[in-house]
């Protein structure tokens, strides 16, 4: 038996509370109905046909990184200013930015599937797929740079710098569209007054977007509560370290 | 349906991605938890 399971007597319980448990089931049951509606229900689009059906991973995956490295740039801006400086935010920002980064990753992927269908090529240097893989190598920087070490206020702090920097990324990479003669399509929902879509089309692009935020809720308080275990382990490593130098010393 | 190979790839990239990073994540939590008594984690 475990440390774990013998203080606790449930080793499930070292990061889950109730609270997660349940949203982690509607997380599960949400994907269900989003891969359901977005591969059998929901109608092929009059242009795109069939592809349209990898835009409900896509746009969500976009948006939720988007949001994810939002999230680390308000807790990095908290942890900088004094009245609630807390390691707290340092990793609240460490975690988003690592879920960041993966559905960065995931919505590189699958806007490259999308292309070979629509565009005819994985993959072309347009001014939306440039700065997005240039956002994606940043916090990719951006998490190598949290583990070069050094005390965690240390880290929190270099981190916190790098990411308020990282975040003035996001709205080039939103506005490259309007800024540049792009390949990619304008925005179809969000800042469009004037939305054409189906019905079904567009609540499942929604239910989408609500399935990864929930999604993200569900990894970022397992993940920071693992980067705060990780600390404290730390910590402890660190503190008996010090009390076997000093008793060889002694 | 040459299409079918890309599409269904992408929601299966994006499945089998999160639960990766999901999986990974209770996996090191768990280890580290063996390391760290109860009564520090202020979430229990």
């Amino acid at each position: 038996m475990t440390a774990s399971t013998a203080t606790t007597g449930r080793p499930d319980r070292v990061t889950g509370t109730p609270f997660t448990r349940a949203l982690g089931i509607v997380t599960l049951v949400g994907v269900l109905w989003l891969s359901w509606f977005g591969l059998f229900v929901t109608p092929a689009d009059v242009n795109q046909g069939e592809s349209v059906r990898i835009m409900y991973a896509h746009v969500p995956g976009a948006w939720l990184a988007y949001l994810a490295f939002v999230v680390t740039g308000i807790s990095s801006a908290a942890y900088l200013w004094r009245r609630t400086r807390s390691l707290t935010w340092d990793r609240i920002a460490g975690a988003s930015a690592e879920i960041g980064v993966l559905f960065m990753g995931i919505s590189l992927v699958t806007g490259s599937l999308w292309g070979r269908l629509t565009w005819g090529t994985f993959w072309t240097w347009d001014a939306r797929l440039t700065t997005t893989a240039f956002l994606f190598v940043t916090y990719v920087g951006y998490l190598a740079v949290r583990n070069l070490g050094g005390s965690h206020h240390q880290r929190a702090r270099r981190s916190a710098v790098l990411a308020l920097l990282a975040v003035l990324e996001i709205p080039l990479v939103h506005f490259s569209v309007e800024l540049w003669n792009s390949l990619h399509q304008e925005a179809s929902v969000a800042g469009n007054t004037d939305v054409t879509m189906d019905g079904l089309m567009l609540f499942t692009l929604f239910l989408g977007v609500i399935v990864f935020t929930l999604m993200y809720v569900w990894l970022l308080l397992h993940r920071q509560r693992a980067l705060a275990l990780q600390d404290l382990v730390d910590d402890t490593g660190l503190d008996l370290a010090i009390a076997a130098r000093r008793a060889e010393v002694g | 349906m040459d299409d079918l190979g890309f599409i269904v790839g992408s929601y299966a990239v994006t499945l089998v991605a999160v639960g990766l990073f999901a999986w990974s994540v209770v996996r090191r939590s768990r280890r580290l938890a063996e390391q760290v008594p109860p009564e520090d984690r202020p979430w229990t």
